[in-house]
């Protein structure tokens, strides 16, 4: 064949010289993959993506899978497609008759494979597919290569889209500043388009461009102003990211929370039990979870949403059965009501643990609850945004139930004066019950919210109570709004002081300063004045 | 119940019963060949006196809460404080034995790279410091903590709340290794104590005497001072403490000196646990632990001292028991104390055999304290 032997000798040309192509440059360029050298490999990627060449992306792939093969003899280069077919790498036509034994394969290493994908990634910002083109601008951006600046180059000359452009010159930028060349305007350009963007990879790379050994004075001048200005940014961002992390957090203490200020704060009952009724509730959820699993996967997706009342109604009947078996023979006597719970919470401990064994229990999220997204410099993740949202349904339903229903005014005339109440007819006894139930069912709810993020174990209410009780008695016994701003208050003041002490450190310092706020204000952020309070 | 400066006749079979334990034990321990019906092996030695221990912090507890009203779900703490001061100096009693060989540093020291002691650990190579640390620190911590509670009149409920979240600081703060306190593991691998082998059956023996007189010991303070005029205005407080506010008493300076008397107790209480028991770690401070010795005096009955320490004897054998025979229903019978016992036993076992007795001879009914009624926690407004 004589072409083979021209190629032969070219090849033999080039490896001599390096010399420049004179074949077509994509049989220069796969030359390079038949010599079983790493080096060389290399270079043959680095033109393959310059060449342009409609197969391309598919030798390029098939190299990454291993699928590239070469014939040692007459120096082509061929890919096996999956069905285990020949395609010619330089025309992409179906090479039959060739003897596939006789065939090497081209060798990988590690350094190649990375290679590889930044080829991969170079080829995609041409991608017809806008999300792909975009997901190799971001590439692109994220590791700044000197040689992808032609490609970028040529992508951001057929761009047409806003945003793609937008990251195709963020990328561009990236480039510019970290490989300490280019013009003095190309780089200046180059760091307002960082500044623009203002996140960590973006300071990181304005300090590149100020480092670089020939920067002008006004190339660093520039980058410093923008590293300065991007620093700012970052914190302001930082600050808000903390508060949003202070909000989750917040949200959790309150949802545990909430239903201890009922039967604490409002009916004046130390509840130890309350931290199981929120295990019962994220027991509830794993329960019919398995149940809608195996009976009805088509509501698969809607199993935590049902969990809501069967958690509420579980934990609720639960809490009716402790308040008429053991609570209600304990009334003015807080300091015996919280043994006694505190044996009910060991005895519903250890009846799960029997039950279900003492490991964890998966709970799975519902697809509306993974992922996260991005709002400016806020990663927010969905599952987290929805327990926000869900605690605070609960405290405005939990209000409503207080202030608007008959239930309600009942609950609070007995709370408020318990032997008026029974005079106008009110049965006491039932009230006190139901109001108990109302706050052990709201405890339920919270294990399911709970059971998307804590593990579902016989032990998860245990870490919360502390913290529960903690919540109360800060915000003021008896004031469901202090719960709020106490439960925020305290996850929001924790967080911020985590970067600086660390997670331990900063719930200590929390503990700490409750227990000195305790002493300043005993009866809490929002005391109830008047008569009531001196009993 | 005794009256004013005695013990009362059930307060000298206690001490009859401590005294003859801290003789007769070690010699049936040490004299007796191990086959020997009369044997006691150091096992069995070693357990008693762990509950000997407990029965310590319990009757510390019972001071504080059954004379004065005051229910501290943090006792644990102190006991934990006692019990670090006790393991600080067995650690450095344990010189270059140690898997490192640092003759200055305890291993977990060297291992977390410290280059010399810090100044928490200084003068603990001294018994006599470590002891008095047992005391000082607890009752420092409890003074401190005690003084600004009292003076802002946290009571009942909120009290046993900040009690309790003081331990929970504490046990995060033990489990932190920048504390230098051994971190998550403790501190543990001890050999001496005052040069003897804490592992010898001698040393058992004698630890165990020593708790035996260390119950005793305290049983007399805290039934002195419960027998006292000072003992009885705590009562009073414990009962009705505006009134004893409202007659010119300082409540908060009553509160405060009992409180640490108390904290004191259950340190030294720590102090001779940790020996007998080989280890300490953060877990004691844990607020399940002190919650639990509350129990021990409740079943025992609370306000009779004697009844605390036998509750805790009582409640731990048990645990002992069923934690072997039966792991798994030891917390359904631990939880079902807790209901039952304040369901239908306020007063414990003493109050129910005092019942009892008092049924069977009719004649002047026993002298007991009213039943003691805690401060009834307001039934705020719901807004």
């Amino acid at each position: 064949m004589p072409r083979t032997a021209i190629v032969a000798a070219l090849l033999a040309l080039l490896c001599a010289a390096a010399a420049p192509a004179h074949a077509a440059p994509v049989d220069d360029a796969l030359a390079h993959f038949t010599a079983d050298k790493f080096p060389e490999t290399d270079r043959g990627i680095d033109e393959l993506v310059a060449s342009g060449a409609p197969t391309a992306p598919a030798v390029l792939g098939a190299l990454g899978d291993g699928r590239l093969l070469f014939d040692p003899g007459s120096h082509r280069v061929y890919y096996a497609e999956a069905s285990g077919a020949l395609d010619d790498a330089a025309t992409g036509a179906r090479a039959d008759g060739v003897a596939q034994g006789a065939l090497k394969k081209v060798r990988l290493n590690n350094g190649i494979r990375s290679k590889l994908a930044a080829a991969l990634g170079g080829l995609d910002l041409l991608s017809p597919d806008r999300a792909k083109r975009l997901a190799a601008a971001d590439t692109a951006f994220h590791t700044p290569d000197p040689k992808s600046l032609a490609a970028i180059d040529a992508a951001l000359g057929r761009e047409t889209d806003p945003a793609a452009k937008a990251a195709l010159l963020q990328a561009r930028a990236a480039v510019v500043a970290t490989s300490g060349a280019g013009p003095e305007a190309d780089r200046l350009g180059a760091i307002a388009t960082l500044t623009a963007r203002g996140d960590g990879d973006a300071l990181n790379y304005v300090n590149q461009a100020a480092a670089a050994p020939d920067a002008s004075p006004a190339v660093k001048n520039a980058a410093s102003a923008a590293a300065s200005s991007i620093r700012f940014t970052l914190s302001l961002w930082q600050a808000l990211q903390n508060a949003w992390y202070g909000l989750s957090l917040g949200s959790v203490l309150l949802l545990a929370a909430i239903g201890l200020a009922i039967t604490f704060g409002v009916m004046g009952v130390i509840n130890m039990a309350h931290g199981e009724m929120v295990m019962i509730g994220a027991y509830t959820t794993y329960l019919l979870q398995d149940l809608v699993a195996a009976h009805a996967p088509a509501w698969s997706e809607a199993s935590l949403p049902i969990a809501v009342p069967a958690a509420f109604l579980v934990a609720g009947a639960i809490g009716v059965g402790i308040e008429r078996t053991v609570i209600r023979f304990l009334y003015g006597r807080p300091l015996e009501t919280l043994l006694a719970t505190w044996g009910v919470s060991l005895i519903l401990q250890q009846a799960v643990r029997t039950a279900f064994g003492p490991d964890n229990r998966p709970v799975s999220a519902p697809r509306f609850m993974a992922g996260s997204f991005h709002l400016g410099g806020l990663e927010i993740t969905a599952g987290r945004m929805w327990i926000v949202v869900f605690t605070l349904a609960v405290f405005a339903a939990l209000q409503v139930v207080l202030r608007a229903t008959p239930f309600g005014l009942r609950m609070r005339a007995v709370t408020q004066n318990r032997r008026m109440a029974s005079a106008m007819g009110i049965s006491t006894g039932r009230i006190d019950a139901l109001a108990f139930g109302l706050g052990s069912g709201i405890a339920g709810i919270a294990g399911v919210a709970l059971s998307q993020i804590d593990n579902v174990s016989p032990n998860l209410g245990q870490s919360y109570i502390i913290d529960s009780f903690m919540v109360v008695v800060f915000g003021g016994v008896g004031n469901l709004w202090g719960t709020l701003v106490a439960a925020l208050g305290l996850g929001i003041a924790d967080k911020f002081l985590e970067p600086f002490a660390g997670a331990v450190l900063a719930k200590i310092a929390i503990l700490v300063f409750i227990v000195l706020f305790i002493q300043k204000r005993p009866r809490g952020l929002f005391a109830l004045k008047g008569r009531a309070v001196e009993a | 119940m005794q009256n004013h400066r005695t013990f009362g006749p059930r307060g000298l079979v206690f001490l009859a019963v401590l005294l003859a334990a801290a003789a007769l034990v070690p010699a049936s321990s040490l004299l007796t060949p191990a086959g020997s019906a009369l044997h006691l092996s150091t096992y069995a030695v070693t357990l008693v006196g762990k509950y000997l221990c407990y029965a310590l912090l319990a009757l510390s507890l019972d001071l504080v809460w059954g004379y004065c009203g005051i229910l501290c779900l943090g006792q644990g703490a102190f006991f934990a404080l006692g019990g670090y001061a006790m393991g600080m100096y067995l650690m450095r009693q344990i010189g270059a034995r140690g898997s490192y060989a640092n003759p200055d540093l305890p291993d977990f020291m060297v291992f977390l790279n410290y280059h010399s002691l810090p100044w928490t650990w200084w003068g603990f190579s001294s018994f006599p410091y470590a002891v008095l640390m047992a005391l000082a620190v607890p009752g420092a911590l409890a003074l401190v903590f005690g003084y600004f509670a009292f003076r802002s009149r946290v009571t009942g409920v909120y009290l046993s709340i900040i009690t309790q979240a003081l331990t929970y600081a504490l046990l995060l703060a033990f489990f932190r290794n920048e504390m230098g306190f051994g971190g998550n593991n403790g501190l543990t691998d001890f050999k001496d104590i005052l040069g003897h082998d804490v592992r010898s059956d001698g040393t058992r023996a004698a630890l165990f005497a020593t708790s035996c007189v260390a119950l005793a010991l305290g049983y007399v303070v805290a039934a002195a001072v419960t027998g006292s005029k000072f003992g009885q205005v705590t009562v009073a407080i414990r009962d009705a403490e505006s009134r004893v506010r409202f007659l010119g008493y300082r409540v908060e300076h009553y509160k405060t000196l009992v409180f640490t008397l108390s904290a004191m107790m259950a340190g030294m209480a720590g102090a001779l646990y940790v020996p007998q028991v080989g280890i300490i770690n953060p877990g004691e401070f844990a607020p399940a632990n002190s919650i639990e010795a509350v129990i021990w005096v409740a079943v025992g009955g609370r306000g009779t001292l004697v009844g605390a320490a036998l509750g805790a004897v009582l409640v731990n054998w048990g645990k002992t028991y069923f934690t072997g025979a039966f792991p798994e229903y030891w917390l359904f019978l631990l939880g079902g104390l807790f209901v039952l016992v304040t369901l239908f036993l306020p007063q414990g076992i003493l109050g129910l055999v005092d019942r009892l007795t008092a049924r069977r001879r009719p004649g002047p009914p026993a002298e007991r304290p009213v039943a003691p009624e805690e401060q009834v926690l307001p039934r705020p407004v719901a807004e």
